[in-house]
């Protein structure tokens, strides 16, 4: 069935259609909403593109990263500055879906997709959110608790800080495929240490629950603790708490509670 | 319904075509242009067997809107010949036996073009990287891979 196509030069402009409209789709890089297109969603009437190429800018020069919402993950693969993001833009899709899909995109992406976001939800991530009423930033937790109801309005770009080292971020993605394949459980972990302890853990999960989520029993466990043994026993002991993964042709959500404490441990005993 | 007027470069020609509201690039490629190179296989991003380069770039024409490919230049496998000559690429694969029902290979060697373009000596590691998102259902993954491999030394033969 035809769409209307609408197109604007301004993120204004492009979020007041959004808002006014219950069939509009805001169009990104295409690997959701033409999919959704492809499969005669009717419940798309109006695709709406914005020109405006603040949307595609990457600012690294600030104490906060900033990465627009339709800079692509091969953009994020190709700047240098974002090497602790290179492991789950990787993780995504074949070279022709990194050249297509969004940062902003994958914010969107239903589980089991959305590995980035996992990644942005361990690093506290803020998205910055355009509606009828002016520009919010959202932090990125919040976000995802409403995304749903979220279509009526445009994101412009996230911001997160650099972890405080390379090591103090980490990220591992379970695929039954190799290097390609769909997510059978997704971790990442930012673990700022303070005098050989760990303060301000963050650890986050997808594809355990309907969207990505915060492991908060593990993040306790992990607290002010040093990254030994015991406390990583515990954070594995503790990580499904909370969680509710779902049956699919990837996994059993048996499958994914059996293994999410092992691969955490390995996680942060930095195995491969 | 309106339909949207639109001009690209269609593997080095210009070409004008009106399209409906959300077609995407590889139905205006397929039914309005003729250029049955590009397969349909899922639809979804899942295959591969849609890819087409655009601007140089590695893209799934299913997953593409159309009018967002207006005055930007999309090559197909269609263009990939040169006359009665085949690609340096197309050469190697019938030559390793990369093709078995064929239908993935369009993709599979815009795949390997978007690679050796960016890359001409690419390790296996890397072949096997770049096509990762192309899925061939006859398995034969390793004559592909092979003739990636095969048509790169080739290439660094003639140089």
């Amino acid at each position: 069935m035809p769409v209307t196509v609408k197109t604007f030069a301004s993120s204004g402009e492009a979020a007041a259609a959004l808002s006014s409209d219950r069939g509009a789709r805001y169009l990104g890089g295409g690997t959701l909403v033409m999919r959704a297109l492809n499969e005669g969603d009717v419940s798309i009437s109006t695709v709406v593109r914005v020109t405006d190429r603040a949307l595609t800018r990457i600012d690294v020069s600030g104490a906060r990263v900033v990465i627009g919402a339709g800079v692509t993950l091969a953009r994020v693969l190709a700047e240098r500055d974002l090497a602790f993001l290179h492991p789950p833009a990787r993780s995504i899709g074949g070279p022709a879906v990194r050249n297509m899909g969004t940062v902003g995109g994958n914010l969107f992406a239903p589980s089991p997709y959305g590995d980035f976001t996992v990644a942005l939800l361990a690093l506290d991530a803020t998205v910055s959110v355009q509606g009828g009423f002016g520009v919010r930033d959202v932090p990125i937790e919040e976000f995802l608790q409403s995304r749903e109801r979220q279509s009526g309005a445009l994101v412009l770009s996230v911001s997160c800080q650099r972890p405080a080292s390379a090591d103090a971020f980490r990220y591992r993605k379970i695929a039954r495929i190799k290097p390609k394949g769909g997510s059978v459980i997704t971790l990442a972990a930012h673990l700022p240490m303070s005098g050989g302890r760990i303060t301000g853990a963050r650890v986050a999960l997808g594809s355990m629950a309907p969207t990505q989520m915060r492991a908060k029993a593990a993040e306790r466990a992990l607290e002010g603790r040093s990254l030994d043994a015991s406390t990583m026993a515990a954070a594995a002991a503790a990580v499904a708490e909370g969680s509710a993964p779902a049956d699919n042709a990837l996994a059993s959500a048996w499958y994914r509670r059996e293994i999410v404490g092992v691969h955490l441990r390995r996680l942060l005993a930095g195995q491969e | 319904m309106p339909k949207t007027a639109l001009q690209f470069h269609h593997n080095g020609r210009e070409v004008a075509i009106f399209v409906d509201g959300g077609v995407n690039l590889l139905v205006a490629l397929r039914e309005l242009i003729g250029d049955m190179t590009p397969k349909f296989g899922c639809g979804q991003g899942g295959c591969g067997a849609c890819s087409v380069l655009i601007d140089g770039e590695l893209h799934l024409s299913c997953l593409t809107l159309a009018e967002t490919v207006a005055g930007r230049s999309v090559q197909t496998l269609d263009g990939l010949k040169d006359g009665p000559n085949l690609h340096p690429l197309q050469r190697a694969f019938a030559d390793n036996f990369a093709a078995q029902c064929g239908y993935c290979t369009p993709g599979m060697l815009m795949a390997a073009k978007a690679l050796l373009d960016r890359n001409p000596q690419p390790s296996r590691a890397e072949v096997i990287e770049a096509i990762s998102g192309n899925i061939c259902r006859c398995t034969g993954y390793e004559p592909i891979i092979n003739a990636v491999l095969a048509a790169a030394s080739a290439s660094r033969a003639r140089a």
